[in-house]
């Protein structure tokens, strides 16, 4: 891979395009515009942006690693269950998120608590919607960790807890970073949680952008907003490419069969484990079926003849355009993000650092701002506005970085000697690339295949804000049950949740059983 | 790779055959909540053979901007769901293009507006009740009521300053109590604010999350419609024999929605007859049942679940509220949270 041109010109262009072109005209004509008239920036929202994505970072890899540990080293009945139970919260739009979260910690919780209105309820909810991302991606690292370095350190008369901190993590960095880093930026641009939980006088930039944007009709000060919002994501991103830089460690990949827990202490671990992923994940789900499936406790299939015959939506339809989209989203997720990961992997200079912070760059941009950028840039040569093509590339813009960070960590440690031996054996370039890097790349894609497709099953902020034909997805038909009054119109919704829910699962067990068959590639 | 060039190149490849349109279609830009029986659309490409496309772009406020970002060179020949907190806006924007539709005649005058935009419906933002709290106290009947401490805590309204109704209700309460005199709408909301109301960001945190009479909430006040109460019992199951909630007819803010042909348009002949069949018999039926608003025209008949209008209902020149709406957002914002 002396020359990667091809490599690296597909993403560019496809960043440059959809991305920065569209930006870069809104921001234009935004701050052309006439003043209108508030202030243009707010310390308070600046600082409890910042805050609450550290605090939210923070507590989800918390919450976050234990599942990964023993999801990924413990084999327990339920175990791929589980795993691919902590993507659900990822797919559900914001207002059912919120509406679970009220039913537990609102004014008449069943936790008896009420933390509606609170900064604690925003990070709450980040932690559930995110742990994910954590269990994933650090996940997906930690099962291919060569066991014969902490069985070494142990044999050396190691501690667990000493292993853990001196081999473990160390050679987890990578993963971690990476998902703290789109942890960070997921929390840092949030929207929905925080103004259905937070309420009014807490608002991160993001939300500061829309009410300017739809309601005060202050392009300008939007568009200040969304320039500062981009340069603290980059300032972000550039101290964690700079980490990333110094902490990449090449390793023996290899396949551990995760073990029945043996001893006491593991079981009790696991087991703790296992009702901790259930109470964070499975709780606020429960409430949605309780939602879904009663009627002031006495159980009905109302929700079900409502959706049947609702005058908003259109169950068939939005299944298969939420599926449609979904699909096109992980082909363009994929063919943009693996060259991508491919080149980024293989090259460790600085600029290969650069082009990796520059991807992960849409994940912290306004989906306001880039929808009305779109809206501007895209009516010539080919008229894009307001089609059905645009909604998969917008979902691409935000999954690609889970493609190419599920790709770039595994990649990047695919020991350097695997592809010396085999060029010493005579193998070709293209050869090597087609025989191990390749086939391990296809299985890391995998993941994140998976990841873009149920990104796109459950995005719901940045397709709204686009102007957008056809039948309404998923997220969007259970916001217009939710829009509207009335108890079948609720129950509808949580079925659709349920309903995306289940589509969740499916699609990420069957990507997992594909990932898992043990041919050994690592 | 391959795949992917294959792909992009199939995705413009339909995304240009979706806007090659022939004089045969006709594209209609909307907010989110816009919703019409497909029977109903059908039988007008039955009637005219123009293909209806909907293009939805989010709230009303997102929508207008949509529109403003590519005026003369639009997304779409009709624009739905302008009201009137926007329509100067809109106006300003030199969006539309002058058209009045023959059936204007059977539109009441008050609904009127300036050339280029046509009323298609209404609705009043009201405070929505819980009955079952009120069975010992009687419920309030003023917008005066509701900052009297024997209604304390009861109240949630929605933020002005990004919810359509929640700025509906502010403006009723500006044009109860005025910007001058002895008590304002300013004093109205400090004692509201004393009164201990509760602010929620959205229609659906206020209503579902807070509000006692729909979902899990302690609060038996709400800022809602007045076409809520019959929402409830039209879709329930079982219906019940009476709606759990009311309305209360005082204070009520009346929202007007509008349409117009968007400046730009190829397809204008076709736009028009959008237009006239939007204030046509069927679709003017439709309009309660799918958006849970009013028809502007009278003579069409309402569902039996829908009360009547409220008559007394404030409203507020369209002009006024985009000349002082930032003023008045901020005032508020330094009254109810500061």
């Amino acid at each position: 891979m002396k020359r990667p041109w091809a490599l690296v010109a597909i993403p560019a262009v496809f960043l440059a395009a959809f991305f920065a072109y569209p930006m870069a005209t809104i921001l234009v004509k935004s701050l052309a515009a006439s003043d209108g008239g508030g202030p243009l920036l707010d310390a308070g929202v600046v600082w409890f942006t910042v805050w609450q994505a550290v605090v939210s970072t923070i507590l989800t890899l918390v919450a976050g690693l234990p599942i990964a540990y023993v999801t990924a080293r413990y084999e327990f009945p339920g175990r791929r269950l589980l795993r691919a139970a902590t993507v659900v919260p990822f797919v559900l739009p914001t207002l059912v998120v919120g509406i679970a979260f009220f039913a537990l910690i609102g004014p008449s919780g069943l936790l008896g608590i009420d933390l509606s209105g609170t900064a604690a309820a925003i990070i709450a909810s980040h932690v559930f919607f995110n742990v994910a991302v954590v269990v994933r991606v650090v996940g997906g690292l930690w099962e291919h960790l060569d066991p014969r370095l902490e069985e070494a350190a142990r044999s050396l008369g190691a501690r667990p807890v000493q292993v853990m901190r001196l081999v473990t993590l160390p050679l987890l960095r990578p993963a971690i970073a990476s998902a703290a880093a789109i942890v960070f930026l997921f929390s840092f641009t949030a929207f929905g949680t925080v103004l259905v939980l937070g309420g009014p006088g807490i608002a991160t930039i993001e939300v500061e952008i829309y009410r300017r944007t739809a309601f005060l009709f202050d392009l300008r000060g939007a568009a200040v907003l969304a320039i500062l919002q981009i340069v603290g994501v980059t300032t972000a991103l550039l101290v964690y490419a700079h980490h990333q830089g110094r902490s990449r460690i090449t390793q023996t990949l290899a396949r551990s069969r995760p073990r029945r827990p043996h001893s006491a202490r593991q079981r009790i671990f696991v087991v703790a484990t296992v009702v901790w992923t259930l109470l964070l994940v499975g709780l606020p789900t429960m409430v949605l079926a309780w939602r879904a499936l009663t009627r002031d406790g006495v159980p009905t299939l109302a929700g079900f003849r409502a959706l049947q015959t609702s005058p908003f939506v259109d169950v068939a339809a939005s299944t298969t355009t939420s599926l449609g989209y979904a699909m096109a989203a992980m082909l363009i997720a994929v063919g943009v993000g693996l060259p991508a990961a491919l080149v980024i992997a293989s090259h460790r200079g600085r600029l290969s650092r650069w082009f990796d912070t520059l991807l992960m760059l849409p994940l912290g941009t306004s989906a306001v701002t880039l929808g009305f950028g779109m809206l501007l840039a895209f009516d010539a040569p080919i008229d894009l506005r307001a089609t059905a093509a645009i909604i998969p590339i917008a979902h691409a813009l935000v999954a690609i970085p889970f493609v190419v960070r599920s790709l770039v960590p595994v990649l990047g440690s695919i020991r350097l000697r695997l592809r010396e031996a085999a060029s010493t054996l005579g193998a070709s370039p293209r050869r090597i690339r087609r025989e191990i890097d390749l086939p391990i790349a296809g299985r890391a894609a995998a993941v994140g295949a998976g990841f873009a497709f149920v990104i796109s099953l459950g995005e719901f902020g940045a397709t709204t804000l686009l102007a957008r034909p056809g039948s309404a997805t998923l997220p969007l038909a259970i916001f217009r049950l939710l829009g509207r009054p009335g108890a079948v119109n609720v129950q509808g919704a949580m079925l659709l949740a349920l309903l995306l829910m289940v589509m969740t699962v499916t699609v990420v067990m069957v990507i997992d059983r594909y990932r898992l068959p043990g041919e050994g590639w690592f | 790779m391959r795949r992917f060039a294959t792909l992009t190149a199939a995705l413009l490849v339909a995304a240009s055959c979706g806007t090659d349109g022939t004089e045969d279609t006709v594209t209609l830009l909307a907010h989110d909540f816009f919703a019409v029986t497909p029977e109903v659309l059908a039988a007008f490409t039955a009637e005219t053979g123009i293909e209806v496309e909907v293009v939805l772009g989010g709230d009303a406020g997102v929508v207008v901007n949509q529109a403003l970002l590519t005026a003369g060179n639009p997304v779409a020949d009709v624009l739905f769901g302008v009201d009137n907190t926007l329509l100067s806006r809109a106006l300003d924007g030199d969006l539309f293009l002058p058209y009045v539709s023959p059936a204007m005649g059977l539109v009441p005058e008050e609904f009127a507006a300036a050339a280029g935009v046509t009323p298609i419906d209404f609705g009043d933002v009201c405070v929505n009740y819980d009955k079952a709290a009120f069975t010992d106290l009687a419920p309030p009947r003023t917008l005066a009521d509701l900052a009297d401490p024997g209604y304390a805590g009861m109240l949630v309204v929605e933020d002005p300053t990004i919810s359509s109704p929640g700025l509906a209700f502010l403006l009723a309460t500006i044009v109860e109590f005025g910007e001058q005199g002895d008590y304002t709408w300013r004093d109205y909301w400090a004692d509201l604010r004393a009164n201990d109301v509760l602010v929620a960001s959205d229609w659906g945190t206020a209503y579902y999350g807070h509000f006692s009479g729909a979902g899990d909430g302690d609060r038996p006040l709400v800022v809602s419609y007045a076409s809520s109460p019959g929402a409830e019992l039209v879709f329930s199951e079982p219906p019940p024999a009476e709606p759990s909630t009311a309305t209360l007819t005082e204070g009520c803010f009346r929202q007007i929605e509008y349409a117009g042909v968007l400046r730009g348009t190829t397809h204008r002949g076709a736009a028009e007859a959008l237009i006239d069949f939007l204030l046509g018999t069927e679709f003017q039926g439709d309009v309660p049942g799918s958006m849970f608003v009013y028809p502007v025209r009278p003579d069409v008949a309402l569902p039996t679940w829908l009360d009547t209008p409220t008559p007394g209902s404030l409203r507020m020149e369209p002009d006024r509220i985009d000349a002082n709406r930032d003023r008045w957002l901020a005032e508020w914002t330094q009254v109810v949270l500061r």
